[in-house]
């Protein structure tokens, strides 16, 4: 029955709502109850606070750049009280007597007083400078373990993208910096990166006297690069690292495999108290050995190395360890070079370091779509993989980092031929040919140890490990008594599976009619047979059970093995 | 001898005898120890001939007996005393085998020896540029100012083979720049003039002794000099600072991470 409508006396939109459910901390008092009031962290951190990672020690080397990340922030703000990015010139008239009176530019006279004169200065950009090295350093190794446990795999490829952002971004972020003093070691690596810029084909002088504001080095190139090292870089740096970690939180972090652990959960300790303390407890443990570094190990003494002057150069100018592959592409490469009408092409320079750079953080991105691809695998990991599992994945990974290596070591061939006392020329022509040598001698040997670990595995799953007792039997033959293994790790040997080789989709069906769909190419079916086919298969459960009946655990094994040493220590 | 039998109980006796026995030590040091610096007084005939008597038993075989130069070895026709003085002083000559480059070894040649040498090498192959005097090398009592003029000279003139630290650097096909972190005054300058091996010669015309001084100044200034921000690593720049990085910084901070990955959560 309708009723008359009424006027309301109150409407109901203006009434106070009162919450349905009772506030998360109990309408707790005091200042987090204040602050949950306003912010509502106790929901936040009731989701949050107990979410769970699982514990190993490599998921740790991405704490160690992040906790390098935050040092740099803290350190590099103090150093930009002081820091003045110009060079104008002016002569030195600060404490350290060896340069007094020469001229230089007003960055490379700051830096020399936030050395020498500002007080905790020296410390500060010494530990800055380690931090820097420690940064790219653990984003390399994090990376490294990324790729070896498979980890890159989906739901996981933006996050893999965003990392090699990151430590792209790293490089560069450590660049600008250590070009920014104005010494001379600076200045060289400037010019190194002039040189550089110059050899892209067509566009390369604009470039630089785009980046430079006219000739090198010109005079805008340090504030410039102060814009690029203080802001533009950490600000992208800071938001892909907040991107990469959310990800994280959102795909929950990945595990290896043992008892227990699916695809479906994760196994290890909550957020809150565990990794509070634990990841709290590393940063500290990370910023107490950057100061210690900082304290005890002196770091580019740019008082020696003086003002840059292109007149000026050492024996010994070497970039910071990240750019040093760069570096040694360029001393290895052989001296080739082509002129087209009025233009230079400058092969020497421009293969090994623009066209390399570009084609090692290419390889990197694609990596992830291009394993999908060849495999054929489009499920989610969340278990990850043994590298030994990996065979081909870990052989090439080996590869690449015997190719960095090899590069690397051509960037220090100098320091190397003065330390060992051998020519300089040998180095150099011995590494031309170790970096495409050296790669494939150690995809190979990878590969078989790989494969021999997997078998060694399955070995163990069936018979049962080593026990280390020779038993010698009534007829004088000797052999190994062996221990079954637990269900557990039977269960860790054998949890993998062994992914399905695509084969090639014929053209035609059996009944003669073209194939519709999806088709495997034979360059696919070949590269998957590459990739995967020699892996072992883990052993079946009716392999295990036919093993287990096949060799029985000798009862009296115990027994012998009692006999054996009651025996031993009568002899002793 | 009452009279030191009476006192050796006094409190004096044992400082006093401490002082004694340093002095007697000083002296004979100073007897016995070899003359740190050739004169450059004319040489007399006994001088240039034991110094023939030298060249004849150890030089020639690669020099010739006219000091003429073989296929082993180059002429020493117009080098001069300095050039002996310097490759003899540092143990470069005689060379052990021969090699990319003489490297400097401790030498068996006393001072005298090695004056003979270069008197006879000065005298009979035609003058050359002759051992240097203390003014012309010492750095002795140079302004702030004038050491960092010899590190701009450093810089622009030596640093490229010498490393900025003069810790030495490679030269192609085994050959290299040594080290000067030892070097004495005496002998940078003489290799500054006489540009030995691979390194070339830096006449008066190009550095004045003045500006010699200013650079060696500024290199025994700089080896001597406490290290700033803790221990030097070796003077080798970015490389050995790189490795640093790796080994105490990834691999320290990895032994960490396992110790507290295996520290677990009181859990159940």
């Amino acid at each position: 029955m309708a009723r008359p409508a009424e006027v309301a006396k109150t409407s109901p939109a203006l009434e106070t709502s009162t919450p349905e459910k009772p506030a998360p901390l109990g309408g707790m008092g005091g200042p987090l109850g204040w602050a949950d009031d306003r912010l509502g962290i106790a929901a936040l951190g009731k989701k949050n606070l107990r979410k769970v990672f699982p514990d190993h020690w490599s998921f740790l080397l991405g704490e160690i750049a992040l906790y390098s990340f935050i040092v740099l922030l803290l350190t590099g703000i103090f150093l930009t009280i002081w820091f003045r990015p110009s060079m104008a010139e002016v002569e030195y008239a600060g404490s350290y007597q060896l340069l007094k009176g020469v001229h230089m530019s007003e960055a490379m006279a700051s830096t020399l007083d936030i050395s020498f004169d500002v007080r905790g200065g020296l410390l500060v950009r010494q530990i800055h400078h380690w931090a820097a090295l420690l940064f790219v350093a653990a984003a390399m190794a994090h990376l490294l373990r990324v790729f070896f446990t498979g980890a890159f795999r989906k739901p996981r490829e933006i996050n893999w993208l965003i990392g090699v952002g990151l430590l792209s971004l790293a490089t560069i972020a450590g660049f600008t910096g250590y070009s920014l003093p104005d010494d001379l070691l600076s200045g060289t690596g400037l010019r190194f990166v002039d040189g550089l810029i110059r050899s892209i084909p067509l566009i390369g002088t604009w470039a630089e006297f785009f980046v430079f504001g006219g000739e090198f080095p010109g005079h805008v190139v340090i504030s410039r690069l102060y814009m690029a090292h203080i802001l533009l870089i950490p600000g992208i740096l800071l938001g892909l690292i907040s991107a990469h970690l959310a990800l994280i939180v959102y795909h929950k972090h990945t595990q290896y495999p043992g008892p227990g652990r699916t695809e479906k959960n994760v196994v290890g300790y909550p957020l809150f108290p565990v990794y509070m303390a634990k990841a709290g407890g590393f940063f500290f443990v990370v910023f107490g050995v950057l100061v210690l570094m900082g304290g005890l190990m002196q770091i580019n003494p740019i008082w020696k190395y003086g003002p840059y002057n292109p007149a000026q150069v050492t024996a010994g100018s070497q970039p910071d360890w990240y750019m040093g592959w760069v570096e040694g592409a360029v001393r290895i490469m052989p001296g080739w070079e082509s002129h087209i009408g009025s233009t230079t092409w400058s092969w020497n320079v421009f293969l090994p370091a623009v066209a390399l750079m570009g084609l090692f953080f290419t390889l990197l991105g694609v990596w992830p779509f291009v394993e999908a691809w060849i495999t054929g695998d489009k499920r989610e990991h969340h278990i990850l993989d043994r590298p030994r599992n990996a065979a081909t994945r870990t052989a090439l990974g080996v590869a690449g980092m015997t190719c960095y290596a090899m590069f690397w070591i051509s960037g220090g061939n100098d320091i190397l031929a003065t330390m060992f006392h051998v020519s300089l020329n040998a180095v150099t022509y011995f590494m031309r040919v170790a970096v495409f040598v050296a790669p494939v001698i150690a995809f190979i040997i990878t590969k078989r140890i790989c494969l021999s670990l997997q078998r060694a595995d399955a070995e163990k799953v069936l018979h049962g490990s080593e026990s280390g007792i020779i038993v010698r039997s009534p007829e004088g033959g000797y052999s190994e008594a062996h221990v079954p293994i637990t269900a557990d790790e039977a269960f860790s040997l054998t949890q993998h599976e062994r992914a399905e080789i695509a084969v090639p989709t014929p053209n035609l069906d059996d009944r003669g009619v073209k194939t519709k769909g999806k088709r495997v190419s034979g360059l696919r079916a070949r590269l998957a047979q590459w990739f995967l086919g020699d892996e072992i298969a883990p052993p079946t459960r009716a392999e295990i059970e036919a093993a287990r009946h096949r060799t029985p655990t000798s009862p009296d094994l115990p027994e012998v093995e009692a006999d054996e040493q009651r025996e031993l220590a009568d002899r002793h | 001898m009452r009279f030191l039998t009476r006192r050796r109980r006094s409190k004096a006796a044992k400082p006093l005898a401490i002082l004694m026995a340093l002095f007697a030590m000083g002296l004979l040091y100073s007897v016995a120890s070899p003359a740190t610096q050739s004169s450059a007084e004319t040489a007399s005939p006994e001088q240039i001939a034991r110094g023939k008597a030298i060249f004849e038993q150890t030089c020639s075989s690669c020099h010739g007996l006219n000091g003429e130069g073989t296929s082993e070895g180059p002429t020493l026709i117009g080098v001069g005393s300095m050039a002996v003085d310097f490759q003899m002083g540092t143990g470069r000559m005689p060379m052990a085998r021969p090699e990319a480059q003489a490297p400097a070894k401790p030498t068996d040649y006393s001072a005298e020896e090695i004056a003979a040498v270069a008197a006879y090498v000065q005298a009979e192959f035609g003058g050359g540029p002759q051992v240097p005097t203390s003014d012309q090398y010492s750095a002795d009592g140079m302004t702030s100012e004038k050491l960092a003029r010899g590190g701009e000279l450093f810089k622009t003139n030596c640093s490229a083979c010498h490393n900025i630290e003069g810790t030495g650097g490679a030269l192609p096909n085994g050959k290299y720049a040594p080290s000067l972190e030892k070097t004495s005054d005496k002998h940078i300058y003489e290799a500054m003039r006489t540009g030995p091996q691979q390194m070339p010669v830096f006449a008066k015309g190009t550095l004045t002794d003045e500006d010699t001084r200013e650079i060696i100044g500024y290199l025994q200034t700089l080896h001597a000099q406490p290290e700033q921000g803790g221990l030097h690593l070796g003077g080798l720049g970015p490389v050995g600072e790189g490795f640093w990085a790796w080994v105490l910084g990834v691999g320290g901070l990895s032994l960490v991470a396992v110790w507290l990955a295996k520290k677990g959560a009181r859990a159940r």
